[in-house]
């Protein structure tokens, strides 16, 4: 087949269709970019919001917007910029490029990224409709209670976060998984781990840390909002409560959050330089070091936003010096970057200017950091605008920067053409002078005592000038970016045609045509060396001429490569999805869910989940096969199963991924109930002991477990597993029903967080019993479809692994459950 | 602290514009020389020396049991509002200003009736947040007798910039009739 032959073929394969049916898209490339839009109109409107902050404060005394709307604005400004604006922005960066730079088609659950947009944009939506509708959350973005408890925030505004920014999360946790697998299962041939592009190890650990670092946000989301719809008392410290173990939930994501922001970022820059700097990135395998260290302390120094709530000194000094050697991974990198740029022929265009703009600022951000993590100095500076001005020199340097170098690096990979330069230059200065202005200044009205979140404040105190300064830096500022925003559309309108690969870099992401085809690869490549120094104009011809695996249509089946996780060896020809409808009207069905909650309209909430649930049964019809279809030839002299044939497949692994969220957010309500029944005040008196139901819960959840694994074996003899299907269905609805029951017949779960704490538990487990119930029923209507025999076994092997979750979810429980009877540990 | 920032900043920064205008210069450094100087030869002292700086620091301006014994001042929190009392003083009047003995130690024991405050005085050093359900402690010293502005520094509502305090700092002979108690 010739070249343009072959391209007709792959693409319409892999198109989506036009009008209404773009809105079934599930593409990568489509999806990747709609994240990256989404994100960059919430920027706009973040930085609006902080455009609104700075006029309020440029004058003392100012009328400009009252401390309501003002509480309401900052509030916005920082949970826009954080959950709606970093994290999807990185997120589409990824969905968008790793196939790419991996040598994949797609990547590994195309309708779950469709629907983690649909989510995104929902979520975002709700939050930017109660805003303009004047009921913004406004207790700040970290929302600490009771400030943001039923008590002093009683109106909708706190709901409107805790719904939305959870809503929204379900987007973070979905792109995390997929992408973790996606990195693990799904690259070229050959290319092992050790061969992996820098980018791909990035974010292989970014991903791994949204596994465990999303969950305690969650929890703690789910948990005030029961307090503040139900009255079961968590935070509140006349019930058994404690405020502070939001602040420990709170920031035990939040500060991995900001690693989670940065290492993107950074694995953009460690992608970038040794482009611009003519050779290979040094160090790859210390900085591979680098961030696994920087991954595992960014998990024991959240304590450092709590400095001054009473924690005792020597407590207090761990996490001071957990969060000073983070400095020491951190400099690792900065010093290969420029250890590859001395050591390289650099040549400079304007992602290099970005480049230098992130050293100016990030460098400067990352030294106030370690002047905040000395205990003294953060009990005189935190809370005050010195840490406003180290947040935003940690984050706008550390990932704004970054990512406007990545635009400008990669909009030719979107456009197919040249920057337009006249306007890129003004626009760096005027970003670069205004944000240091801006910013610079706050570091020393913080130091002259002026704390972070007054709406105004008297002109006696010395703050004028600065804050006036600041005011001024803030607008020159967005002039910059309303100029990054014009050379954009320049770029699309005016560019030159740039060919392919326009920067000679030497990354798998420019061995193909721009505008990227919705298939990527005509030709799947093989990989023999490392994969960020590959000869990439001689690489593209081969590939556009089909040399490499998968070349050629198939079945109108979109096909890719899925490869052993540590050797790179092709083990599996994964097929994926069609396009769909099926993620929207999920989403849709799980918007009238959140919104159910938010306005109180609880008939709606049930409704909502079985229509959830059923949509996500729909989801795996069009997937599988009825027959066994052996060894498919994948080009090149080799054949390899289809992924449902073999065991190590993606669905596996997701499950498996799925389970690490779960069980963090288990292990954070375990924490929970732990840290209350040791420090939480008011456990003096006597409560009712627990009743014997969960014991049996347990029982019959062992029974499940053993009935899944029955199934199981049996099928791999070739018997039918349904009847043992259909039995643990039953058994796990049996084990649902007595854990509710459990729940029912707790004596006023409102007036005790013990009460409370013993309810929630169960009910985590009822779920995971029902969840168990469900995959049972869905495996044995797969097994009734035919879409089950002795290979095609996925089914079960998900079914099994999820009941066998269920079971061990209810040991801990029955533990401390009992531990809860005897009135908590004193 | 500041000026090793200012060094560090401008030794980074200057190894950035050599190896970008002048990479002739820098040739010479062996690849993995720059990360293990740069990245752990150099920070690790230097973490090292200001870790245990404020490890001491720190511990000398806690209040312990066997130093000397400091007053006792109880400052109460609440929407939006500091009220200041005075245990150890008998016959002491509830105030909205805080008024302290200058030159002496003072534990002000921090509480709040509703949200999370946190008590600040910039000039006099570091804050304490008041915790629903808890009592912070945080020891404090006037050196001379004065006005010093006090503020609300952890956000606690609509009201939170309104919800400063004076603290007003007395001779030591002045202080019991300052705050009426019995001389």
């Amino acid at each position: 087949m010739s070249p343009i032959g072959l391209h007709k073929a792959l693409n319409k394969i892999w198109a989506t269709p036009p009008g209404w049916g773009r809105l079934s898209a599930v593409n990568h490339n489509i999806l990747g970019k709609r994240f990256m839009v989404l994100a960059l109109v919430f920027f706009t409107i973040g930085g609006v919001l902080a455009m609104l902050i700075r006029a309020q404060l440029a004058t003392p005394n100012s009328a400009f917007i009252g401390p309501e709307l003002y509480n309401q604005i900052f509030t916005m400004h920082g949970t826009v910029m954080m959950f709606l604006f970093a994290i999807p922005m990185f997120e589409g960066l990824a969905i968008y490029m790793l196939p790419k730079l991996l040598g994949a088609r797609d990547l590994a659950f195309p309708r779950l990224t469709a629907y983690g947009f649909w989510c995104y944009l929902f979520g975002g939506t709700i939050l930017i409709i109660a805003m303009l509708a004047g009921y913004a959350p406004n207790a700040g973005w970290f929302m600490y209670t009771p400030l943001s408890s039923g008590t002093y925030s009683p109106g909708i505004n706190a709901d409107v976060w805790l719904l939305g920014i959870t809503f929204v999360e379900i987007s973070a946790v979905t792109a995390a998984v997929e992408l973790v697998v996606t990195i693990l299962k799904m690259r070229a041939p050959g290319m092992s781990l050790t061969r992996m592009p820098i980018f791909g190890w990035y974010m292989l650990v970014t991903a791994g840390m949204m596994l465990i670092g999303f969950p305690p946000l969650i929890l703690g989301s789910i948990l005030l909002e029961l307090e503040r719809a139900f009255d079961l008392p968590f935070f509140d410290p006349t019930r058994g409560g404690d405020p502070l173990l939001w602040q420990h939930l709170f920031w035990l994501f939040g500060h991995p959050e900001v690693y989670i922001i940065f290492l993107p970022a950074a694995g953009v820059l460690s992608t970038m330089i040794p482009t611009f700097a003519r050779r290979p990135l040094l160090g790859y395998n210390a900085i591979i070091v680098a961030i696994v260290a920087m991954a595992f302390l960014s998990f024991g120094l959240w304590v450092h936003h709590m400095f001054t709530v009473g924690i005792p000194h020597l407590a207090l000094a761990f996490f001071s010096a957990a969060s000073a050697l983070v400095a020491i991974p951190t400099a690792v990198q900065i010093f290969a970057w420029i250890g590859t740029l001395a050591s390289g022929r650099p040549k400079f265009d304007i992602p290099m200017l970005y480049v230098v703009g992130f050293f100016i600022v990030f460098v400067c951000g990352g030294l106030t950091g370690v002047m905040l993590a000395m205990v003294p100095f953060n009990s005189q500076a935190h809370d005050s605008y010195f840490v406003v001005a180290h947040l935003h020199y940690v984050l706008v340097g550390g990932f704004v920067f970054p990512m406007l170098a990545a635009l400008y690096y990669w909009l030719p990979h979107f456009t197919g053409r040249r920057s337009v330069y006249g306007l890129s230059i003004p626009a760096f200065w005027l970003i670069l002078i205004g944000f240091n202005l801006t910013f610079f200044l706050m570091h020393l009205t913080g130091l002259m005592g002026m704390p972070r979140r007054i709406s105004t404040y008297p002109s006696n105190w010395g703050w004028d000038w600065l804050n006036l300064l600041s005011s001024v830096g803030g607008f020159l500022m967005t002039m910059g970016f309303a100029l990054v925003l014009i050379d954009i559309i320049m770029q699309f309108r005016f560019g030159r045609r740039a060919g392919r690969n326009p920067w000679k870099a030497r990354t798998l992401e420019w061995a193909m045509p721009t505008p990227a085809p919705p298939y990527n690869f005509v030709a799947i490549p093989e990989i023999n060396a490392r994969a960020d120094d590959l000869d990439i104009d001689a690489l593209g011809g081969e590939l556009a001429g089909g040399r490499g695996y998968l070349a050629f249509p198939r079945a109108d089946r979109q096909e890719t490569l899925g490869v052993d996780m540590m050797t790179g060896e092709p083990d599996q020809v994964i097929i994926l999805p069609q396009p769909s409808f099926l993620p929207l009207w999920t989403a849709l069905a799980t918007a009238a869910f959140f919104l159910g909650l938010l306005f109180k309209v609880y008939w709606i909430v049930p409704v909502a989940t079985v229509a959830v649930v059923i949509l996500f049964f729909l989801w795996t019809r069009p997937l599988g096969a009825r027959r066994n279809m052996g060894a498919i030839e994948i080009g090149q002299g080799r054949a390899v199963p289809a992924d449902g044939e073999v065991k190590d497949n993606v669905t596996y692994w997701a499950s498996l991924s799925g389970i690490a969220v779960d069980a963090t957010l288990y292990a954070s309500l375990l924490f929970g109930a732990l840290y209350l029944a040791v420090i939480a005040p008011g456990w003096a008196e006597p409560l009712p002991a627990t009743n014997w139901l969960p014991a049996i819960a347990l029982a019959t959840a062992i029974a499940s477990l053993a009935l899944a694994r029955r199934a199981e074996i049996s099928n791999a003899k070739g018997v039918s597993p349904a009847p043992m299907l259909l039995l643990a269905t039953c058994v796990g609805i049996a084990t649902t029903l007595i854990l509710v029951m459990g729940m029912a017949i707790i004596p006023h779960p409102t007036s005790h967080a013990n009460l409370a704490l013993r309810f929630v538990l169960l009910a985590y487990c009822a779920v995971h019993s029902a969840v168990a119930a469900l995959l049972a029923l869905h495996a044995w209507l797969r097994c009734r479809g035919g879409f089950v025999s002795s290979v095609r076994a996925t089914d079960l092997r998900v079914t099994r692994v999820w009941t066998d979750y269920a079971a061990i979810v209810q040991v801990p429980l029955w533990a401390v459950l009992l531990m809860l009877s005897g009135g908590g540990l004193r | 602290m500041f000026w090793g920032a200012c060094v560090l900043f401008l030794l980074v920064l200057g190894l950035l514009s050599v190896s970008l205008l002048r990479p002739a210069m820098l040739a010479a450094v062996k690849p993995m020389h720059w990360i293990i100087g740069g990245g752990l030869m150099m920070p690790i002292p230097i973490l090292v020396g200001l870790l245990i700086a404020a490890l001491v620091l720190g511990e000398q301006l806690l209040p312990r049991a066997g130093g000397a014994k400091a007053m006792r001042v109880e400052a109460h929190a609440s929407q939006w509002q500091w009220r200041f009392t005075y245990p150890e003083i008998a016959g002491s009047a509830e105030s909205d200003v805080l008024h302290l003995p200058a030159g002496e130690p003072v534990d002000i024991v921090v509480t709040t009736a509703d949200v999370i405050h946190s008590f600040w005085i910039p000039r006099l050093g570091g804050k304490i947040d008041a915790i629903p359900g808890r009592e912070n402690t945080i020891r404090l010293q006037a050196d001379k007798p004065g006005a010093y502005h006090g503020i609300c520094a952890e956000y606690c509502g609509p009201g939170h910039e309104t919800m400063s305090f004076v603290a007003q700092a007395h001779d030591g002979a002045d202080f019991p009739a300052a705050v009426g108690g019995r001389p």
